[in-house]
């Protein structure tokens, strides 16, 4: 419940500017009418943006030796999917693998850089919540790689309506500092990417 | 003297630790340097919500920590400027404020907090004289502040024309013409045609005049004020300039044009860039490097500029902020980075 709390409570942040740009603010009168049917018909989602998603059983994993935080040859493109594959999805109790918003294709290493690339697919094409995904991401690696690596994190193509807007709001270093500052987000983050020891 | 002939290096003079979190700002204080006789002082701005005074001791030549300004911003402080005196540090906060610092000798006293952004002001800069102060702020407006005695700060303009997140305000280096960029692409300057603290915007500088294509991170003038470098997101720096001479002569404003931009240096995403007052443009970058660049003076039809050097792994990250030093011939550079130090640079000859 308090999970659902908290996200209600963000939608309220979101709507309010308090940080990032609220991405979908201009609506169309038509998309208005489909939305408000579509409501009707749904009395039960309680205003989740993507009420009935697409939920994979979870992958049977391949059984790893302890892996250690980082290997000084470079680092194997799974070992980053090990870190954020289990990171839950703000809305839903389900991890980003389970919503296919993650897969081991995801990630990609430029080894000789030490330069990561993440690409997400959100639920839906309007989600709103792609940019908490996307600090959920920068949260979680922040944690867990060393200093050096350089973390690039976009939408799959052809995703997601705002595109370009979200790629740029998640790849302005200084937008997701201060975006972090903010309490509320800020433990929203920490639920979704701790999720597995609450 | 062709700097490119001579066999130049970047020597790390001396590390400086003392952060706790990112530092994104450092800031030269204009009136102590060597020259003078006076210990040069750096300011150096924080994730961990302070501002660190930096300063040089003639004996034993090595850098200090002389004071650490707390306990006022409760959010990053995001950068800093020292007023044309020497004598006021002025403090820009993502908690809203900008916050304004008065050295009482061996202390610092926060003498006024100016309030009024809706949210993180980015940058703040003082004019020439010391009369006008900007701050600008994600809220996408750029405000003018007028400086009036007995430490009272006005309003005097809150200019909303940018359409995105504010990043820097830079005011000319002679003139009272204030220029921003932005996470909307474009440069904009500020100018009031009756000095009478009308400002109003003038000109915008965006893809269409050859402007960057992507959020353009900082502004810097060279000594002169006739020419101007800019850094963005877009991985570019692009060289602008002006007739200085008719500007300030007349009584109209004079436009900018684009002269040169520097591609394929960068791969990552420019921070920073600093012109020196003998013409070396220096560049911090998120692949962690500093490079310097020089005016080839081959070619006829504008500036052409060269790389001078690199240096790659500056600092172990992201580099946020390149300041040279305001003395004349020491050629000192400051670096901050997300690695949580400041380094000092020295730009000399290879042995």
């Amino acid at each position: 419940m308090s999970m659902l709390y908290t996200v209600m409570i963000l939608k309220k942040v979101l709507e309010s500017e308090l940080w990032f740009t609220v991405l979908h603010r201009k609506i169309k009168p038509l998309a208005v009418e489909a939305r408000l049917r579509n409501r009707e018909k749904k009395k039960m989602t309680l205003g989740l943006i993507n009420a009935n998603p697409v939920v994979q059983a979870k992958k049977e994993r391949l059984v790893r030796t302890q892996p250690d935080q980082y290997r000084d040859d470079g680092v194997d493109p799974l070992d980053i999917y090990e870190y954020v594959r289990d990171i839950r999805d703000p809305e839903h109790p389900y991890t980003l693998e389970q919503l296919s918003v993650l897969s081991e294709e995801s990630v990609t290493v430029d080894d000789q850089l030490d330069r990561i690339l993440i690409k997400f697919t959100p639920t839906v094409q309007h989600c709103s919540m792609a940019t908490i995904i996307g600090l959920c991401l920068r949260a979680k690696l922040k944690e867990c790689l060393p200093l050096h690596y350089k973390v690039d994190i976009l939408v799959s193509p052809g995703s997601h309506a705002d595109e370009d807007s979200v790629n740029k709001q998640l790849n302005d270093k200084e937008r997701v500092a201060a975006a972090m500052e903010n309490p509320n987000l800020r433990q929203l983050v920490d639920e979704c990417i701790y999720s597995d020891e609450i | 003297m062709d700097l490119m002939e001579k066999n130049l290096e970047l020597v790390e003079i001396q590390k400086l630790e003392g952060h706790t979190d990112r530092v994104w700002s450092v800031a030269w204080n204009p009136v102590s340097s060597h020259a003078d006789g006076v210990s040069p002082v750096l300011a150096s701005c924080s994730g961990d919500n302070t501002v660190r005074i930096w300063e040089q001791s003639s004996l034993s030549r090595s850098w200090t920590c002389k004071t650490v300004l707390e306990e006022t911003h409760t959010r990053t402080v995001r950068s800093c400027a020292w007023s044309p005196s020497g004598e006021l540090l002025a403090t820009a906060s993502f908690d809203g404020t900008t916050g304004i610092w008065k050295n009482y000798g061996s202390d610092f006293e926060c003498i006024a907090t100016l309030e009024g952004h809706e949210n993180e002001v980015k940058s703040v800069s003082w004019n020439a004289s010391g009369s006008y102060l900007a701050t600008c702020s994600r809220d996408k407006s750029v405000w003018i502040w007028e400086v009036l005695e007995g430490n009272e700060y006005e309003c005097a303009a809150v200019l909303s024309e940018h359409t995105q997140d504010v990043k820097m305000v830079q005011w000319h280096p002679t003139m009272d013409v204030l220029f921003s960029c932005s996470y909307d692409d474009t440069i904009k300057v500020w100018w009031s045609q009756d000095d009478d603290g009308e400002f109003e915007c003038v000109q915008t500088l965006g893809e269409s005049n050859n402007g960057h294509s992507s959020t353009v991170w900082a502004i810097s003038f060279n000594a002169t004020g006739d020419k101007m470098v800019t850094c963005s997101d877009d991985r570019t720096l692009k060289i602008w300039g002006t007739d200085i001479a008719r500007m300030q002569s007349g009584e109209e404003y004079v436009p900018w044009t684009h002269l040169c931009t520097l591609s394929g240096y960068h791969d990552r995403t420019i921070y920073s860039a600093h012109w020196s007052r003998d013409d070396i443009i220096a560049s911090g970058a998120g692949d962690d490097a500093i490079r310097l660049f020089v005016d080839s003076h081959d070619s006829v039809d504008g500036p052409s500029y060269n790389l001078l050097l690199k240096k790659n792994k500056a600092h172990d990250n992201d580099v946020n902020c390149v300041q040279w030093s305001r003395g004349e011939g020491d050629r000192l550079l400051a670096s901050a980075s997300d690695d949580g130090m400041v380094k000092i640079w020295q730009v000399a000859t290879k042995p």
